[in-house]
C-alpha cells in the first residue's frame, strides 16, 4: 500500500470537526466514491473526530488518499492523548458512552467504514485507523 | 551479483538482443502446447516491446529486487500483458510460459558468449534464472489479479440485475427480492428502493421475498435495516412472500418483527398497499371486455 | 451566535435547516424550538433536512430529542426531506431517530401534521406511527 497524499488537522474545538468533515469530503469527491459511500465516509470521520475531541480530550486527524494496485482508498487517522479506553471491546459496543453523543462512535464508525483498527492504552492515548477502498475499474 | 556479471550480461543483452528476440519469437511460436487464443503477431510485438524494456532496466545495474523503480516499466508491461491475455482466455500458465521462454534463448547466448569462464557462465545462468522466474510469476500474480476484478465486476452486474424497483402502483413500490440477501445486496437494494421512492415520491413500498431461499438472523436484520431505511425517507414497508418455513424459522430465531407489516403473499400485500392509499376496487361481473 | 431561524404556520412551526451546523446550533435550536412551541402553542414541528449532507449520531441524538421534548408538549415533530445516503448512513450507524415522525417532502409533512393535529382534536384514535425499533 502506498500513501499518494496526506493532510493533517488539529481537532481542538468543536468548529475542527467541521473542517476535518470538509477535508474527507473533498477527498472522498475527489475519488469519485458513490454519494452513498462519500456520506458513510464523511459520517464516520465526524464521529471519530468528536470521540477524539470530547473522551479524548483533542488530538489530531490524518487524512491519507492510499494506493493499492486494483484499488485506492482514504485512510482516516485520528489521534489523542487523552485518558484512553480501559475497556475496548466495551467501547465498540453500541450504546457506550462517555459523552453526549449517542454512544454510537467507535462501533458506528466501525460499521460504516471497511477497514478498523484501534489502539489504546489506559492514560496514553487512543489511536484509531479506518480505511474505506474503491475498486478501480 | 558482481557488478562484473551485471555488466556483462546487460552488455550481452543489448549486443545480441536480435538474436535473442527471433530465437525467442520461434520458441514460443513452435511450442507445441501454444494456446491458440494468442495470435502471431500480438507474440511479435510483446516480444519485442519486453526485450526493448528488458534491456533498460538490465542496463541501470540491479537485476535482483524487481520491486526497484527501475522495473516498474518491465512490471507494468507484463501486467497489461497478463490482463489483455486474462480477457482474451489464456491460462495463467500461457502466461507465464511468455517469460520462461526467455530462458533458453538468453541462456544460449551466454553460453556462447567470449570471455566467460564455465564458472562465470553458470554463475550468470543461475541468477539470470531467478530474475526471470521471479517476472514470471508477476505474471500470475497480474493474471490473478485481473480474474478477480472481473470476478467481482460479474458479481457485482448480476447484484444489479437481480434487484430491480418497480412501480407498480401511483406511490407504489414493489422490490422482487431473488437470492441471497447478504450485506453488499442490502446496500444495493437499498440504494436502488430509496432512490426510487424519491423519484416517484411513493409511499409504500413492498419487499416480497419469495425468492429469498433461507432467512437467518443476519438476513432479517438486512431486512429491518432496509425497513428503517424506508421509514427515515418518510415511506413504509410491507414485507411479503413469507414462506411457512421462513416464519417459523423467524419465530424460531426470536426475532422481533412486531413493528413490521407482514403479509403471505404479494397479492395480499398490493392489496394493502392500495387500500391505505384510499383505492376501493370493485368488480364488473357483467363486463365482457376480458374474456375469460 | 448564529441560530437557526424558526417560522410560523398557523399551528405549525417551521425550521429549514440549511447549513452544516455546529453542535452549539443544533443544541441552540433544540432550546429555541421548546421554547416556542410553549409561547406559541404550536401543534406540530416541521424539521426540514433536505439541505443536509450528513447527520452524525449526535445530529440524530439532538433530532431525535427534539421529538421527544415536543411529545411532551402535545405536539407533533415530523422530520422531512432526508436525503437516501443519509438514510443509508445513519440506519447503519445506529441512529434509530425512535418517535419521530418523516415525510418524503415538506407538502406530505404538513398533511401528516394537519392529519394527526385533526385526528387528535376530534378525540379519534389515530395510527401513530413510528421510525424504526430494528436492533
Amino acid at each position: 500500500m502506498a500513501i499518494k497524499s496526506q493532510e493533517e488537522r488539529a481537532i481542538s474545538a468543536e468548529e475542527d470537526i467541521i473542517l476535518v468533515r470538509n477535508s474527507v469530503k473533498r477527498v472522498t469527491a475527489l475519488l469519485n466514491f458513490s454519494l452513498v459511500n462519500q456520506t458513510k465516509i464523511i459520517s464516520a470521520a465526524s464521529e471519530l473526530a468528536r470521540n477524539t475531541l470530547e473522551h479524548g480530550k483533542g488530538g489530531r486527524a490524518i487524512i491519507q488518499l492510499v494506493n493499492d494496485p486494483d484499488r485506492v482508498g482514504i485512510r482516516l487517522t485520528f489521534e489523542d492523548h487523552g485518558p484512553g479506553i480501559a475497556d475496548i471491546n466495551r467501547a465498540l459496543e453500541d450504546g457506550f458512552t462517555t459523552t453526549r453523543g449517542m454512544g454510537l462512535g467507535l462501533g458506528g464508525a466501525r460499521r460504516l467504514m471497511d477497514e478498523f483498527v484501534i489502539e489504546s492504552k489506559e492514560n496514553d492515548g487512543t489511536t484509531v485507523s479506518v480505511t474505506k477502498w474503491i475498486e478501480k475499474s | 551479483m558482481t557488478s562484473e556479471t551485471v555488466v556483462a550480461l546487460s552488455k550481452l543483452i543489448s549486443e545480441f538482443k536480435a538474436e535473442i528476440l527471433s530465437e525467442w519469437i520461434d520458441h514460443q511460436l513452435k511450442d507445441p502446447a501454444r494456446s491458440q487464443s494468442v495470435p502471431e503477431a500480438s507474440i511479435r510485438t510483446n516480444s519485442a516491446e519486453f526485450i526493448k524494456l528488458f534491456e533498460v532496466a538490465a542496463a541501470k545495474g540491479n537485476l535482483v529486487d524487481i520491486s526497484k523503480p527501475e522495473w516498474e516499466e518491465v512490471q507494468h508491461m507484463l501486467s497489461e500483458l497478463s490482463a489483455t491475455r486474462a480477457v482474451q482466455g489464456s491460462t495463467p500458465t500461457d502466461t507465464a510460459k511468455f517469460i520462461f521462454s526467455l530462458k533458453q534463448p538468453l541462456f544460449n547466448r551466454l553460453n556462447t558468449a567470449h570471455g566467460q569462464t564455465t564458472s562465470e557462465a553458470a554463475k550468470s545462468v543461475w541468477e539470470l534464472s531467478l530474475l526471470l522466474d521471479k517476472l514470471g510469476l508477476h505474471t500470475t500474480e497480474a493474471f490473478q489479479r485481473t480474474r478477480e476484478s472481473v470476478i467481482r465486476r460479474q458479481q457485482k452486474e448480476m447484484m444489479e440485475m437481480s434487484t430491480p424497483v418497480i412501480k407498480i402502483w401511483e406511490g407504489v413500490l414493489a422490490v422482487p427480492l431473488i437470492g441471497t440477501l447478504d450485506s453488499a445486496r442490502t446496500q444495493i437494494v437499498m440504494e436502488a428502493l430509496l432512490q426510487k421512492i424519491v423519484d416517484t415520491g411513493s409511499k409504500i413500498a413492498i419487499l416480497d421475498i419469495t425468492g429469498v431461499p433461507t432467512v437467518d438472523t443476519q438476513t432479517a436484520q438486512h431486512l429491518m435495516k432496509t425497513v428503517a431505511a424506508t421509514r427515515l425517507m418518510g415511506a413504509e414497508c410491507i414485507i411479503s412472500g413469507i414462506r411457512p418455513q421462513i416464519a417459523q424459522t423467524i419465530v424460531h430465531l426470536g426475532i422481533d418483527i412486531n413493528d413490521i407489516v407482514t403479509k403471505a403473499t404479494m397479492a395480499d400485500a398490493i392489496k394493502e398497499a392500495l387500500y391505505r392509499g384510499g383505492w376501493v376496487f370493485e368488480r364488473q361481473l357483467d363486463s365482457a371486455s376480458i374474456s375469460r | 451566535m448564529e441560530r437557526i431561524p424558526i417560522l410560523k404556520f398557523g399551528d405549525i412551526l417551521l425550521v429549514t435547516i440549511q447549513v452544516d451546523f455546529h453542535d452549539r446550533i443544533a443544541l441552540a435550536l433544540q432550546e429555541d424550538l421548546t421554547e416556542k412551541i410553549v409561547n406559541l402553542s404550536a401543534k406540530g414541528v416541521l424539521i426540514d433536512i433536505s439541505a443536509l449532507e450528513m447527520v452524525d449520531s449526535f445530529m440524530g441524538r439532538v433530532l431525535g430529542n427534539i421529538a421527544k421534548t415536543s411529545r411532551l408538549l402535545d405536539c407533533y415533530a415530523v422530520l422531512v426531506g432526508m436525503q437516501p445516503a443519509i438514510a443509508i448512513t445513519i440506519t447503519e450507524l445506529g441512529v434509530t431517530l425512535t418517535g419521530i415522525h418523516t415525510a418524503l417532502t415538506a407538502e406530505a409533512g404538513i398533511d401528516l401534521l394537519n392529519d394527526m393535529i385533526k385526528s387528535k382534536s376530534n378525540g379519534k384514535v389515530h395510527a401513530k406511527r413510528q421510525v424504526a425499533k430494528w436492533r
